[in-house]
Protein backbone atom coordinates (compact mmCIF):
# COMPACT_ATOMS: atom_id res chain seq x y z
CA UNK A 1 0.00 0.00 0.00
CA UNK A 2 1.35 3.26 -0.77
CA UNK A 3 2.18 5.65 2.01
CA UNK A 4 0.45 8.65 2.37
CA UNK A 5 0.62 12.60 3.88
CA UNK A 6 -2.29 11.69 6.02
CA UNK A 7 -0.96 8.47 7.37
CA UNK A 8 2.26 10.28 8.28
CA UNK A 9 0.88 13.12 9.93
CA UNK A 10 -1.42 10.87 12.05
CA UNK A 11 1.38 8.14 12.81
CA UNK A 12 3.58 11.40 14.01
CA UNK A 13 0.89 12.51 16.01
CA UNK A 14 0.28 9.51 17.12
CA UNK A 15 3.87 8.56 18.10
CA UNK A 16 4.97 11.65 19.54
CA UNK A 17 3.18 13.12 22.51
CA UNK A 18 1.64 16.53 21.85
CA UNK A 19 3.35 16.81 18.25
CA UNK A 20 1.72 18.86 15.53
CA UNK A 21 2.38 17.70 12.21
CA UNK A 22 2.37 18.84 8.43
CA UNK A 23 3.51 16.39 5.78
CA UNK A 24 3.27 16.86 1.89
CA UNK A 25 4.73 14.22 -0.69
CA UNK A 26 3.80 12.04 -3.45
CA UNK A 27 3.46 8.85 -2.20
CA UNK A 28 7.53 8.20 -1.84
CA UNK A 29 9.14 11.32 -0.92
CA UNK A 30 7.83 13.26 2.08
CA UNK A 31 8.68 16.63 3.82
CA UNK A 32 7.41 16.94 7.31
CA UNK A 33 7.40 19.33 9.71
CA UNK A 34 6.66 18.57 13.06
CA UNK A 35 6.42 20.43 16.18
CA UNK A 36 6.27 18.83 19.95
CA UNK A 37 6.85 19.75 23.40
CA UNK A 38 8.80 16.48 23.69
CA UNK A 39 11.56 18.46 21.09
CA UNK A 40 12.11 20.75 24.25
CA UNK A 41 16.00 20.52 25.15
CA UNK A 42 16.99 17.93 22.33
CA UNK A 43 19.55 18.21 19.56
CA UNK A 44 18.29 18.07 16.07
CA UNK A 45 19.71 14.42 15.81
CA UNK A 46 17.82 13.75 18.92
CA UNK A 47 14.75 15.06 17.55
CA UNK A 48 14.92 13.60 13.91
CA UNK A 49 15.32 10.33 15.29
CA UNK A 50 12.31 10.56 17.31
CA UNK A 51 10.24 10.82 14.37
CA UNK A 52 12.37 8.39 12.21
CA UNK A 53 11.57 6.23 15.25
CA UNK A 54 8.05 6.50 14.27
CA UNK A 55 8.11 4.55 11.28
CA UNK A 56 11.20 2.42 11.53
CA UNK A 57 12.45 0.42 8.55
CA UNK A 58 9.70 1.79 6.53
CA UNK A 59 12.19 4.47 6.01
CA UNK A 60 13.84 4.13 3.44
CA UNK A 61 11.91 1.33 2.27
CA UNK A 62 8.36 1.90 2.06
CA UNK A 63 8.27 5.65 2.75
CA UNK A 64 11.53 6.48 0.39
CA UNK A 65 12.21 9.85 1.61
CA UNK A 66 11.41 11.68 4.86
CA UNK A 67 12.51 14.86 4.64
CA UNK A 68 12.22 16.40 8.15
CA UNK A 69 11.64 19.72 9.65
CA UNK A 70 11.55 20.11 13.73
CA UNK A 71 11.12 22.41 16.41
CA UNK A 72 10.12 22.56 20.12
CA UNK A 73 6.49 23.66 20.41
CA UNK A 74 6.82 25.94 23.23
CA UNK A 75 10.10 27.87 22.60
CA UNK A 76 12.85 27.59 20.11
CA UNK A 77 15.86 27.56 21.81
CA UNK A 78 19.04 27.00 20.26
CA UNK A 79 21.96 27.09 22.57
CA UNK B 1 35.12 -5.36 21.47
CA UNK B 2 37.59 -8.05 19.96
CA UNK B 3 34.60 -10.85 21.55
CA UNK B 4 32.51 -10.16 19.35
CA UNK B 5 32.05 -11.69 16.01
CA UNK B 6 34.13 -10.34 13.25
CA UNK B 7 32.40 -7.56 10.96
CA UNK B 8 35.07 -6.64 8.50
CA UNK B 9 32.32 -3.87 6.60
CA UNK B 10 31.88 -2.48 10.72
CA UNK B 11 35.25 -2.35 11.66
CA UNK B 12 35.85 -0.03 8.13
CA UNK B 13 33.71 1.93 8.77
CA UNK B 14 34.38 2.65 12.17
CA UNK B 15 37.75 2.91 11.29
CA UNK B 16 37.10 5.40 8.47
CA UNK B 17 34.39 7.79 10.42
CA UNK B 18 37.29 7.27 13.21
CA UNK B 19 40.05 8.45 10.89
CA UNK B 20 38.44 11.11 8.99
CA UNK B 21 37.74 14.27 10.39
CA UNK B 22 34.88 15.65 7.87
CA UNK B 23 33.33 12.00 6.38
CA UNK B 24 29.92 12.15 4.22
CA UNK B 25 28.35 8.94 3.36
CA UNK B 26 26.23 9.14 0.13
CA UNK B 27 24.95 7.96 -2.85
CA UNK B 28 27.11 8.05 -5.38
CA UNK B 29 30.69 10.20 -5.15
CA UNK B 30 31.28 14.32 -4.87
CA UNK B 31 31.22 14.69 -8.57
CA UNK B 32 28.43 12.40 -9.66
CA UNK B 33 25.82 12.17 -6.82
CA UNK B 34 23.55 9.78 -7.52
CA UNK B 35 20.61 11.43 -5.17
CA UNK B 36 19.75 14.52 -4.80
CA UNK B 37 20.15 14.77 -1.11
CA UNK B 38 22.94 13.74 -1.39
CA UNK B 39 24.28 16.20 -4.11
CA UNK B 40 22.99 19.07 -1.97
CA UNK B 41 25.10 18.21 1.06
CA UNK B 42 28.03 17.64 -1.12
CA UNK B 43 27.13 21.05 -2.72
CA UNK B 44 26.99 22.67 0.94
CA UNK B 45 30.15 21.03 1.73
CA UNK B 46 32.12 22.29 -1.23
CA UNK B 47 31.36 25.74 -1.15
CA UNK B 48 32.63 25.89 2.17
CA UNK B 49 35.81 24.61 0.52
CA UNK B 50 35.96 21.86 3.17
CA UNK B 51 38.08 19.45 2.94
CA UNK B 52 35.94 15.97 3.08
CA UNK B 53 36.44 12.31 2.68
CA UNK B 54 32.94 10.77 0.99
CA UNK B 55 32.12 7.13 0.90
CA UNK B 56 29.74 6.03 -2.36
CA UNK B 57 27.61 2.99 0.05
CA UNK B 58 25.83 1.91 -3.54
CA UNK B 59 28.06 -0.60 -4.38
CA UNK B 60 27.67 -2.69 -1.86
CA UNK B 61 24.44 -2.86 0.32
CA UNK B 62 25.65 -3.76 3.20
CA UNK B 63 27.68 -0.97 3.83
CA UNK B 64 24.16 0.82 4.36
CA UNK B 65 23.16 -1.88 6.33
CA UNK B 66 26.06 -1.49 9.08
CA UNK B 67 26.24 2.41 8.39
CA UNK B 68 22.76 2.46 9.81
CA UNK B 69 23.02 0.02 12.52
CA UNK B 70 25.81 2.30 13.51
CA UNK B 71 24.61 5.25 13.53
CA UNK B 72 21.20 4.89 14.38
CA UNK B 73 20.43 6.91 11.49
CA UNK B 74 17.74 5.80 8.58
CA UNK B 75 19.03 7.44 5.90
CA UNK B 76 21.77 8.63 3.55
CA UNK B 77 23.85 10.81 3.52
CA UNK B 78 25.35 10.94 6.76
CA UNK B 79 27.69 13.59 7.48
CA UNK B 80 29.92 13.08 10.52
CA UNK B 81 32.24 15.11 12.16
CA UNK B 82 35.22 14.89 14.37
CA UNK B 83 33.02 11.00 14.50
CA UNK B 84 29.89 12.71 15.35
CA UNK B 85 26.74 12.32 13.25
CA UNK B 86 26.41 15.63 12.77
CA UNK B 87 23.06 14.71 10.46
CA UNK B 88 21.30 14.11 7.02
CA UNK B 89 20.83 16.73 4.37
CA UNK B 90 18.30 18.92 6.54
CA UNK B 91 20.18 19.61 9.39
CA UNK B 92 23.30 19.85 7.37
CA UNK B 93 21.12 22.75 5.32
CA UNK B 94 19.51 23.92 9.12
CA UNK B 95 23.37 24.10 9.93
CA UNK B 96 24.56 25.68 6.88
CA UNK B 97 22.39 28.71 6.81
CA UNK B 98 22.41 29.36 10.98
CA UNK B 99 26.00 29.23 10.75
CA UNK B 100 26.23 26.58 12.77
CA UNK B 101 27.89 24.17 10.20
CA UNK B 102 30.40 26.73 9.46
CA UNK B 103 31.40 26.87 13.11
CA UNK B 104 31.21 22.76 13.83
CA UNK B 105 33.76 22.76 10.36
CA UNK B 106 35.81 25.72 11.96
CA UNK B 107 35.76 27.01 8.45
CA UNK B 108 35.07 30.62 9.99
CA UNK B 109 37.97 29.92 13.11
CA UNK B 110 41.59 30.72 12.02
CA UNK B 111 43.40 27.83 11.49
CA UNK B 112 42.78 25.19 13.62
CA UNK B 113 45.90 24.11 15.82
CA UNK B 114 44.95 20.40 16.11
CA UNK B 115 47.62 18.12 14.78
CA UNK B 116 46.66 15.27 12.35
CA UNK B 117 47.73 12.18 13.75
CA UNK B 118 50.50 11.30 11.45
CA UNK B 119 51.12 7.80 12.76
CA UNK B 120 47.99 6.68 11.61
CA UNK B 121 48.14 3.12 10.43
CA UNK B 122 47.85 2.76 6.83
CA UNK B 123 44.66 0.29 6.42
CA UNK B 124 44.54 -2.83 4.22
CA UNK B 125 42.12 -3.26 1.66
CA UNK B 126 39.28 -1.99 3.32
CA UNK B 127 36.23 -3.53 1.62
CA UNK B 128 34.78 0.49 1.30
CA UNK B 129 36.66 3.09 -1.47
CA UNK B 130 37.21 6.14 0.62
CA UNK B 131 37.31 9.13 -1.87
CA UNK B 132 39.67 11.15 0.46
CA UNK B 133 39.86 15.15 0.00
CA UNK B 134 42.36 15.64 2.46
Amino acid sequence: MTATPEELKDRIEAGIPGARAEVTGDGHHFNAVVSAPAFEGLSRIAQHRLVYDVFGSEVGDRIHALSIQTKASQTETIS
Amino acid sequence: MTDESPNPMRDAIQGAIAENHVILFMKGTPDAPACGFSARTVAVLQSLNTPFAAVDILPDPRIRQELATLSNWPTIPQLFIEGELVGGCDIVMEMYQSGELQQALGVEAEEAPEEPASAAAPTQGPPISIENRL
